[in-house]
């Protein structure tokens, strides 16, 4: 930079700079570049841009069948692997017009649950670390251990699941599960209040979030921000309880609004998620009916002409399924509503007139997964 | 049943909008290019459909014209629409109004659309590609988009 | 309490006794900085390994392990690989203050170090202005900062250096501030008779209420003065590269990272000789038996174990806290501890112009 541009000219006017938040960054959470028109600290423009990690999921579903699309969905948000083969698992059958048995159904919903809160955990821990308490990150990653330790043992991998396929799960739940789930949730449950404590009580955390970035609830609506982002402006956005799907409709749950909608409200959301996916985990792990694992279909499945829509509730947001079929065993064109993208785009409008630092905590509170952006 | 109210109110402003039996679960009406954004922001403003979420927005590639289609949503009301809205042909007017001003959430996607199907936005503030570098050529998602050295096609 | 002055006199008298008189002092001289690069060197050896290790503790796990029984050479690893690394300048740096910046924080340290009381009688410069000889040379680390940032030629480390700049020239007040009202307590600016005057009782318990604040206060502002967490702004990882060192590497890099660790040394070691009672044991004024007993453990032990323990506290804090925005922290220091420092000399004035201290 040259010392000209440095100078503060006698009337006292600075001059706007251009700073790159790289592809590689330790605060963006994946290949994300953020172009920022700064002055001096604070921030006048952001502007993404994506495509560093863009692998052209929806092209390769056209050349796919439907047992393999399955397969590349927990590529895109591989946080919340098992909600995304979910997604697709529930449109195809609401394609082929089967219903599948209650143990799949109700298993399905642990294992969703069960995702949120290992998200919700890493979402946690990179927070602290967003903000500069590096410690969190060791103490979430400790009991995230302990999630993908029960994923191994009944799906066989840690990331990247496969667990659910078109009709119902590929095998059966491991004896261990119950237990180990059991385990899982008495232990958690004394370690929450702890690691809530640790950076909620802090009041340096607390100035780093309480009055910063506000989101408005008709913004929030008009830019389709959903999941615990627009929650916290009020926006009642809960795909599980506006139209339940699996075990959702037999389980008592609160959707939690906040009131603010700043970036505290946000970090408080999430928080108050875990608790409620402890709860609806404690409601269906004793009593898992019986019933058979796959419901019958073709080996090759083909959806019948006309489109198909599924919307679950991601950890991030609201992921929607839009399959429109030709009746071949690929779908004519497959697109994938994903949640980070909506969130993404508001960041422009939430992050002006603040500063890099509060950039930062913005970020952080909204949780993207940037190959969710860039499918 | 919601779905009839909503096709009532439709069929109420304008009779003769032709609705697809396309999807099962949801309304879908087809709507002329020139009446998109005065037909999104009716059902935007008014009070019976109070559709102020849009869920969705598709780019689909046909032989003979490109087609988006827009799902929308009531917060309130919890109505459900969709819009589809066709070109007038695959090359030079692939032309659509932008709806970038009702719903923000359009801003995005439809940058989204034109990089991978090259459909134009009229009015849309900021068209450029979104995935793709600024000198790519040519629109991957079309069907009949060939590029010997990225795609294997067996 | 042993007494080193009797020994330091007799090397003095034997190097008079077979050199000259100039070349006597000199070699004095000579052997005083090099038991000093030593203490640098040897510092930052055990501080770096010690910031890993209770950094692992904080974290559940077990840090390093490898390199020598539990790690002890770790830092020797580090040194090398910071040794044999490519200098990498860039070619539009301003090249004569590029290379000069690292020295200024280095001089900062040693000079600041060098009136420091580690035991009775070994201190290497006992003059009438001790503790405020030592802030004016601390305050030079600043320029290094500044220095490096600037010639960098690169955005991001003269935004970093300009935030710390702004840090360090604020907090140097309450750092002073909080020293001069221990000054008020004691009398005295020479560094050996403030801790003689704790022989009775340490400052902190002497000064009640003043004294805690003030140390609290020291606590605060000497953790921002040595940019660590949560003050850390200037090296925020997660939001600029490296802030001012950015574009330092080698030997050049080692050194600011070495003077960050001396510089929490010595800030440990001002708060323990002045709050603390530095290098003098734990006393109960009257209780003679208790005093005694106390007096069994050497003083440099004493010492060592108070720097010690300021120095757990100060890691702690870095794994714990998040870290304060830029306004924030200037927020805190001007509205907030300087006023209350001011304040505190008030309280103390009173306390000690009536007698109410113990």
């Amino acid at each position: 930079m040259r010392q000209e541009e440095l100078t503060i000219r006698p009337q006292g006017k600075t001059e706007e700079y251009f700073i790159n938040m790289g592809p590689q960054h330790p605060a963006t959470h994946g290949v994300l570049r953020l172009l920022l028109t700064l002055d001096g600290e604070i921030v006048k423009k952001v502007d993404p841009d994506l495509g560093y990690i863009h692998r052209s999921i929806e092209k390769m579903t056209e050349h796919d069948t439907y047992r393999q699309i399955v397969h590349l969905t927990d590529r895109m948000d591989y946080l919340s692997a098992h909600i995304n083969n979910e997604a697709v698992c529930l449109a195809v059958e609401k394609g082929l017009e089967i219903e599948v048995s209650d143990r799949v159904k109700v298993v399905r919903t642990i294992m969703a649950e069960l995702t949120r809160l290992s998200s919700h955990m890493l979402w946690w821990g990179v927070t602290g670390m967003d903000t500069g308490a590096l410690t969190t990150f060791m103490y979430a990653f400790r009991d995230r251990e302990m999630i993908n330790d029960i994923f191994e043992e009944t799906c066989g991998a840690r990331l990247t699941m496969n667990y659910f396929v078109p009709g119902g799960m590929m095998w059966d739940i491991h004896p261990n599960f119950q237990k180990r789930v059991k385990e899982f949730i008495a232990h958690f449950k004394t370690k929450l209040p702890e690691y809530d404590l640790l950076l909620s009580d802090n009041v340096i955390f607390r100035k780093r979030t309480e009055g910063i970035g506000f989101l408005t609830k008709e913004d929030a609506i008009s830019f389709g921000v959903t999941g615990p982002g627009a929650r916290a402006s009020g926006v009642s956005c809960d795909i599980r309880k506006k139209q339940p799907y699996s075990a959702y409709d037999r389980v008592q749950f609160k959707e939690i609004l906040g009131t603010v909608g700043d970036t505290f409200d946000r970090y408080r959301m999430r928080i108050l998620e875990m608790w409620e996916s402890m709860h609806i985990i404690e409601q269906l792990i004793d009593n898992i009916p019986e019933g058979e694992i796959q419901a019958k279909t073709n080996a090759v499945i083909k959806l019948p002409k006309g489109e198909f829509y599924q919307r679950v509730e991601t950890a991030r947001g609201e992921l929607g399924v839009h399959i429109i079929s030709d009746g071949k065993k690929s779908p004519y064109r497959m697109h994938f509503r994903s949640p980070g993208f909506a969130n993404l785009s508001v960041i422009d409008h939430v992050a002006r007139g603040w500063k890099v630092g509060d950039l930062v905590a913005i970020m952080a509170t909204f949780d993207f997964v940037i190959p969710d952006i860039d499918r | 049943m919601k779905n009839e109210n909503i096709k009532e109110i439709i069929q109420n402003w304008a009779p003769d909008l032709e609705f697809t039996e396309d999807s099962k679960e949801y309304v879908t009406v087809v709507v002329p290019r020139e009446h998109l954004r005065d037909f999104l922001r009716k059902l935007k403003d008014d009070e019976q459909t109070k559709m102020d979420y849009m869920f969705c927005l598709t780019g689909v590639d046909y032989p003979k014209y490109l087609e988006v289609i827009y799902h929308l949503e009531s917060t309130t009301l919890g109505l459900v629409l969709v819009v589809k809205v066709r070109t007038e042909d695959r090359d030079e007017n692939c032309v659509i109004d932008t709806v970038s001003d009702i719903y923000r959430t359009a801003e995005l996607n439809e940058r989204e659309v034109f990089d991978l199907l090259g459909v134009r936005f009229e009015g849309h503030p900021d068209l450029r590609r979104l995935f793709l570098t600024e000198d790519w050529v040519g629109y991957p998602l079309r069907k009949d988009y060939v590029d010997p050295v990225n795609i294997v096609n067996r | 309490m042993y007494d080193f002055t009797g020994m330091i006199q007799g090397i003095n008298n034997w190097l008079h006794s077979i050199l000259p008189d100039m070349a006597a002092t000199f070699v004095g001289w000579v052997l005083v900085g090099a038991i000093y690069l030593a203490i640098f060197a040897v510092l930052g050896l055990v501080l770096v390994l010690a910031e890993r290790k209770i950094a692992a503790f904080f974290q559940l796990r077990l840090g390093p392990n490898r390199i020598g029984p539990w790690g002890l050479f770790q830092t020797v690893a580090d040194a090398i690989k910071l040794l044999l690394k490519e200098p990498v300048g860039t070619t539009r740096a301003d090249s004569f203050l590029y290379n000069l910046a690292p020295y200024f924080v280095i001089l900062a340290a040693l000079l600041s170090m060098s009136v420091l009381p580690f035991a009775k009688g070994l201190q290497a410069f006992d003059i009438d202005i001790g503790i405020f000889f030592m802030i004016a040379m601390s305050s030079l680390g600043v320029m290094g900062i500044l220095l490096g940032g600037w010639a960098s030629n690169n955005k991001y480390a003269l935004l970093g250096a300009m935030r710390s700049g702004a840090q360090m020239i604020s907090y140097e007040l309450s750092v002073g501030l909080s020293i001069l009202t221990i000054v008020l307590l004691s009398g005295s600016l020479k560094m050996s008779e403030i801790v003689t005057a704790q022989s009775d009782y340490w400052n902190i318990f002497k000064g009640h209420i003043p004294a805690v604040i003030a140390f609290m206060i020291f606590t605060i502002a000497g953790t921002a003065e040595t940019n660590r967490t949560p003050f850390d702004l200037t090296e925020a990882e997660s939001e600029l590269g490296a802030g001012f060192h950015t574009e330092y590497s080698g030997l050049k890099f080692a050194f600011f990272f070495l003077s960050e660790f001396v510089n929490m040394f010595i800030i440990s070691a001002v708060a323990a000789t002045i709050f603390l009672g530095g290098w003098m044991p734990l006393h109960l004024g009257g209780l003679e038996g208790f005093n005694h007993l106390m007096d069994f453990i050497p003083g440099i032990f004493w010492f060592l174990g108070k720097v010690g323990f300021m120095i757990f506290l100060m890691m702690w804090f870095r794994w714990t806290f998040p870290r304060l925005r830029i306004d924030q922290l200037l927020k805190l220091e001007w509205k907030y501890l300087l006023p209350l420092n001011l304040m505190n000399i008030l309280l103390m004035a009173l306390i000690v112009l009536m007698g109410w201290h113990l």
